[in-house]
């Protein structure tokens, strides 16, 4: 199993680097955000909630043009039969996707959490960093689990660039209320370093989510890959 | 009139729907001749009845899809899928009544018809968007056999997603909305009864309303597969 999934993970890997598809496109699709949350709020610098939010809310809506293009290329072309016919354990494929998306995130927010700091933040990013990448790495997983089975689940349907955020986006409204009320407090003037008290209940539920949703993927995905 | 299965479509119709009529009537004459009227919201609490009762059925409703889609993912039994498919569908209705009397509820005892500082509305809320892509995920799917696992799939995620929303909302707002479940030892014995009374008749309408659409349904592809086993379409 786990020779399957490194298997698998290093061609997925393997191609985003050889045709960079997803990755720039959502780093991009970040900056150029922050730009228009500027315009649109007409804000130099925000902080606390508002930063927060805008934070989140971006990285959501990035996140979603990689669940778009996750399954794409295995369906268009004929992925999912050759992996059929593999004797295989199908949820490889599952976790290899999930992991795939995780690191698509975790470039994005090396790049996009730089950018917001630079662009948008008004306190300074440097101390708050340790806690918020606890934050950002149990969302980023949760964000995975779910964002790879909505992608197979979108994937097969005639509408599936409309399906994927549309389902995607209420299913991940526990991560958006958990990494943004979290990651509040990180982000605002006087923040003093340290896992504070209001802040265990979010990562307690961020991590509830991570383990229920990633089970239920897991329990769920080899029903998504018959045929 | 036999189904595939020998059982007879339809069985029970009856007895169900005389049943709902009269847990209807005797539920609505409760809750305007029996139940007190509140002292703060007065008369307007009285929706309390209806909605609460829609709400509660609403949810267990997705949860049940959840369940009958586990079923059927376990035993392929194709009409394990189609209860799960009306059990869905008819929460989807009930869902937009609860929204609807919530609002209506809402914008007398607090003045809007939508406030966001409650955590029980906006749970719904995000549940009913979420639920409201159930229809276009199936139909988006041609394939018959297909469409039924990925909607029992997506039934199964949803139906977890309902318990972990309503805490991870209610974790992140502070509380207006009235604790009616948590509190109901606090209301006073009448204000109870007629509470259980609507709620008995609301699911009771529920069951119905899901026996008639299935019957409908079995009905339509029963016809469907005789006429073509008889040669005309």
């Amino acid at each position: 199993m786990a020779a399957t999934v490194a298997a698998l993970l290093r061609k997925e890997l393997l191609v985003e680097l050889r045709t960079l598809e997803s990755v720039p496109g959502m780093s991009l699709f970040a900056v150029t955000t922050f730009v228009v949350f500027h315009f649109a709020l007409n804000q130099n610098s925000v902080s606390g909630d508002e930063a927060a939010g805008i934070l989140w809310v971006t990285l959501l809506f990035a996140a979603m043009l990689a669940i778009n293009r996750l399954f794409v290329a295995d369906q268009d072309q004929g992925g999912f039969d050759a992996f059929l016919l593999a004797p295989v354990d199908r949820s490889a494929m599952l976790l290899a996707k999930a992991l795939a998306l995780l690191a698509y995130l975790a470039v994005l927010e090396l790049v996009a959490v730089p950018a917001f700091g630079l662009l948008l933040l008004g306190p300074p990013l440097g101390q708050a960093l340790p806690d918020l990448l606890v934050v950002l790495v149990l969302a980023d997983v949760g964000i995975a689990a779910i964002g790879t089975l909505v992608a197979a689940l979108a994937v097969q349907t005639r509408a599936r660039d409309l399906l994927g955020p549309l389902l995607a986006l209420p299913l991940l409204v526990p991560i958006v209320i958990g990494g943004a009320r979290a990651s509040s407090p990180l982000l605002s003037a006087g923040h003093a370093s340290g896992v504070g008290g209001p802040q265990i209940r979010w990562l307690l539920l961020l991590g509830l989510y991570d383990l229920v949703f990633g089970l239920i993927a897991y329990a769920v995905f080899d029903f998504l890959l018959e045929d | 009139m036999t189904g595939p299965g020998g059982g007879p479509f339809g069985r029970g119709l009856r007895t169900l729907s005389i049943a709902t009529v009269a847990a209807m009537a005797i539920a609505l004459a409760l809750v305007f001749f029996y139940a007190p009227i509140e002292v703060e919201e007065g008369f307007l609490q009285k929706i309390f009845y209806l909605h609460v009762p829609l709400a509660i059925v609403t949810l267990c409703g997705f949860v049940i899809g959840g369940l009958m889609a586990i079923a059927h993912l376990r035993t392929r039994d194709r009409h394990w899928d189609l209860r799960s498919y009306v059990a869905i569908h008819m929460s989807l209705i009930f869902g937009v009544a609860t929204l609807i009397t919530g609002s209506i509820w809402a914008r007398g005892s607090w003045g809007h018809w939508w406030v966001w500082s409650e955590p029980t509305l906006v749970s719904f809320l995000i549940i009913m968007l979420l639920y409201a892509t159930y229809q276009p995920l199936r139909f988006a799917i041609e394939d018959p056999e297909r469409q039924a696992r990925y909607a029992s799939v997506f039934a199964i995620v949803a139906g977890a997603f309902v318990p972990m929303n309503f805490l991870a909302v209610r974790l992140s707002t502070a509380y207006l909305h009235p604790r009616v479940l948590g509190s109901s030892s606090n209301l006073p014995a009448k204000m109870q009864f007629t509470f259980f009374v609507s709620l008995s008749a609301i699911t009771l309408l529920f069951a119905t309303l899901c026996s008639y659409e299935l019957t409908a349904k079995r009905t339509r592809m029963l016809l469907k597969a005789r006429s073509r086993t008889l040669g005309f379409q």
